[in-house]
């Protein structure tokens, strides 16, 4: 589902070019759950931006659902991150005072086309989404009235409402206690064996990744290890 | 409802979700085009009330009087000088244009000769305008007496010393008492010594017009005005007069009398083309245009200046959203990570300022609809509302959110998703 063949990303900082891919093959089936793990500076946020359509590579190709990512204009590729993928990010980026049916809510908004929610459907997909996370009696809190573990449920529920084929996570446990952190994970979990969701998490904690069917290890924007457990 | 018009509303329902949650600063935002728009909206209504008031009063004379005054014609600058500084328009010239041979389609010829000065019963004294008239006078100003009798042929034939008193200048020199048959008596200004006068009547009250308030003046024979009273005779040693108040037989007459007149007096005073005479010849018409004109300028005028806060208005609001799409950066990556494209930010937030100027405009509107009435109330100036001040202020207003919304708008779409999320 995801094919990835060569993928380089070039950052210019100022004089100085950046590579922050040197070329990267990698396929993701469906359904599959894979951590990409690596040390900061490696290159696994890069290749996370582009798996999720905030960037294109500099060279290389990417299709994703069988479809060329590459050559794919702004407003084409926010339409396939609403469609297709749903992000969960470390720092939860909940909107600020903003209850938590409306967060969720907000990617049908931006829905179009064929994939447009109707108005009076939108918050009943909303609520089912916040029950699946178990936060069904929160649905008016706001983010500063909610624990980061809920948070980060209200940010799972928002990845999931318009029924996404991946699921991308960064470091999604790395601003939560470790009780909060293992129930977040459950909830990947729940995910990945009832609904068969694909599962890309970056991450650099042993203990998470050894959650993923497999580990994608990155060094300097190569893959230096895959291991399937 | 359609899908793009409810998509539309959604986005309106975003951008107020916005708005309210910072409402104070919504507010303060707000502020500056509500004063904006009111001000337009208030002073507009003033300019349009005066410009109303103006018209209606010059309409109130009715459009078939025409002045002819001495000194020649200058329609496009100030409103003429004193009556009486040009000596040009001889009372041998109102007898011509009284002539009905001369000039068929006059009704009414009344001419005038009048001058401030000071008139004093007992105690009391005013300072008022001393008109010398005839007969014709009160017919074509269509004044009507409250006591006593206006000025007669008989007293111009004899010069006589009586006066008939306006309504206000009776009241302010005589309070309660009964004016008739009492004396007052004239100061003159080109001498000393005064000169006394019989009240023999006393007008009703008439309300001011653009030609000034028939209720302040007094009223004295022509003949007596230019030869006791004050000295009307030009160098020639021919009485004058300071105007010759023409009044058509119809309204649709009135343009032949002008041109009837102009004629007249042309060839009586010699001269071949219209542009060298020396005395002017002006019908209702005229005056309408020359007050309109001067009207409309204090209008723009006060739009304009009404218009400077709405764009310091509208300066405010793109300074503010300015900072809110610095201080929502991270919000809008979170938009983008979801699925907004460039357009969705920037319809957000063009709406939102669009929204907020629009309701600004609004509450502008009522506030600057109470203040005209406030000024109305004073009764000092008339103002009106128009539907096209009230429209002409929520288009600007509109446009004052669309302009300065814009660039804020444009450089939150164009932020990178990543950049953007990764904003402190």
């Amino acid at each position: 589902m995801i094919e990835i063949e060569n993928v380089t990303k070039v950052y210019q900082m100022g004089e100085v070019q950046v590579h922050a891919l040197r070329g990267v093959s990698l396929r993701i089936e469906p359904g599959e759950w894979v951590a990409i793990m690596g040390p900061s500076g490696s290159g696994k946020s890069t290749l996370m931006h582009i798996i999720g359509c905030l960037d294109t590579p500099t060279a290389g190709l990417y299709r994703l659902d069988g479809v060329p990512v590459g050559g794919m204009d702004e407003a084409q590729l926010a339409d396939v991150r609403n469609r297709k993928i749903g992000f969960v990010f470390q720092t939860f980026n909940l909107l600020p005072r903003t209850s938590a049916l409306k967060q969720v809510t907000l990617p049908m908004q931006y829905s179009r086309n064929g994939a447009r929610v109707p108005l009076d459907e939108r918050e009943g997909r909303a609520r089912t989404a916040l029950e699946m996370v178990g936060l069904g009696d929160r649905m008016s809190h706001q983010p500063t009235e909610l624990s980061g573990g809920q948070q980060q449920r209200v940010a799972i529920a928002r990845a999931l409402v318009n029924d996404p084929i991946i699921i991308m996570a960064d470091e999604p446990t790395g601003n939560l206690d470790s009780t909060s952190g293992a129930e977040v994970i459950e909830i990947f979990h729940r995910l990945h064996r009832e609904r068969g969701i694909t599962v890309v998490m970056v991450t650099h904690d042993e203990e998470i990744g050894a959650q993923a069917e497999r580990i994608v290890r990155l060094r300097d924007g190569v893959i230096v290890e895959e291991v399937r457990r | 409802m359609t899908a793009w018009m409810a998509d539309l509303w959604e986005n309106v329902r975003v951008a107020l979700d916005g708005l309210v949650v910072n409402k104070m600063r919504a507010l303060l935002t707000m502020l500056g085009v509500v004063i904006g728009v009111a001000a337009v909206i208030a002073l507009l209504s003033i300019g349009e009330g005066a410009q109303a008031s103006i018209t209606d009063q010059i309409a109130s004379v009715g459009t078939n009087l025409i002045f002819v005054t001495p000194g020649a014609a200058n329609l496009h600058g100030p409103v003429q000088g004193a009556s009486g500084s040009a000596t040009t328009l001889t009372y041998d010239d109102a007898l011509a244009v009284a002539d009905a041979a001369l000039v068929p389609d006059a009704r009414w010829v009344a001419p005038e000769y009048s001058r401030n000065t000071q008139v004093i019963f007992g105690a009391a004294n005013i300072n008022t305008s001393v008109q010398g008239v005839t007969a014709e006078y009160l017919e074509a100003f269509e004044l009507t007496t409250a006591r006593g009798r206006f000025v007669e042929q008989r007293d111009v034939d004899r010069r006589a010393n009586v006066a008939v008193l306006g309504a206000q200048a009776a009241e302010n020199l005589f309070g309660g008492f009964d004016p008739l048959g009492q004396k007052i008596r004239i100061a003159l200004p080109d001498g000393d010594g005064r000169v006394s006068l019989t009240v023999i009547g006393v007008l009703e009250e008439k309300g001011s017009s653009l030609m000034g308030s028939a209720d302040d003046n007094l009223f004295v024979p022509i003949s007596t005005a230019q030869t006791k009273l004050f000295n009307a005779r030009n160098p020639l040693g021919e009485l004058v007069v300071s105007r010759i108040n023409v009044v058509a037989a119809s309204e649709g007459r009135a343009e032949a009398v002008q041109n009837q007149v102009n004629d007249l007096l042309l060839r009586r005073h010699g001269f071949d083309a219209a542009e060298d005479a020396d005395f002017s010849v002006i019908n209702q018409a005229d005056l309408l245009s020359m007050a309109n004109q001067v009207t409309s300028i204090m209008t723009v005028f006060l739009g304009a200046i009404a218009g400077i806060s709405l764009l310091v208005g509208g300066i405010g609001i793109m300074n503010i959203m300015l900072v809110s799409v610095t201080e929502r950066t991270r919000e809008i990556g979170i938009r983008k990570a979801v699925g907004a494209r460039k357009s969705d930010v920037l319809m957000q937030f063009l709406l939102e300022a669009v929204v907020l100027s629009l309701i600004g405009g609004v509450v502008g509107i009522l506030l600057g609809v109470g203040l005209a009435q406030l000024v109305e109330m004073t009764g000092l100036i008339d103002s009106l509302v128009t539907w096209n001040s009230v429209l002409m202020s929520v288009g600007f207003s509109v446009a004052v959110g669309l302009f300065f919304g814009i660039y804020p708008a444009n450089r939150a779409a164009g932020l990178h998703p990543i950049e953007a999320l990764r904003y402190e």
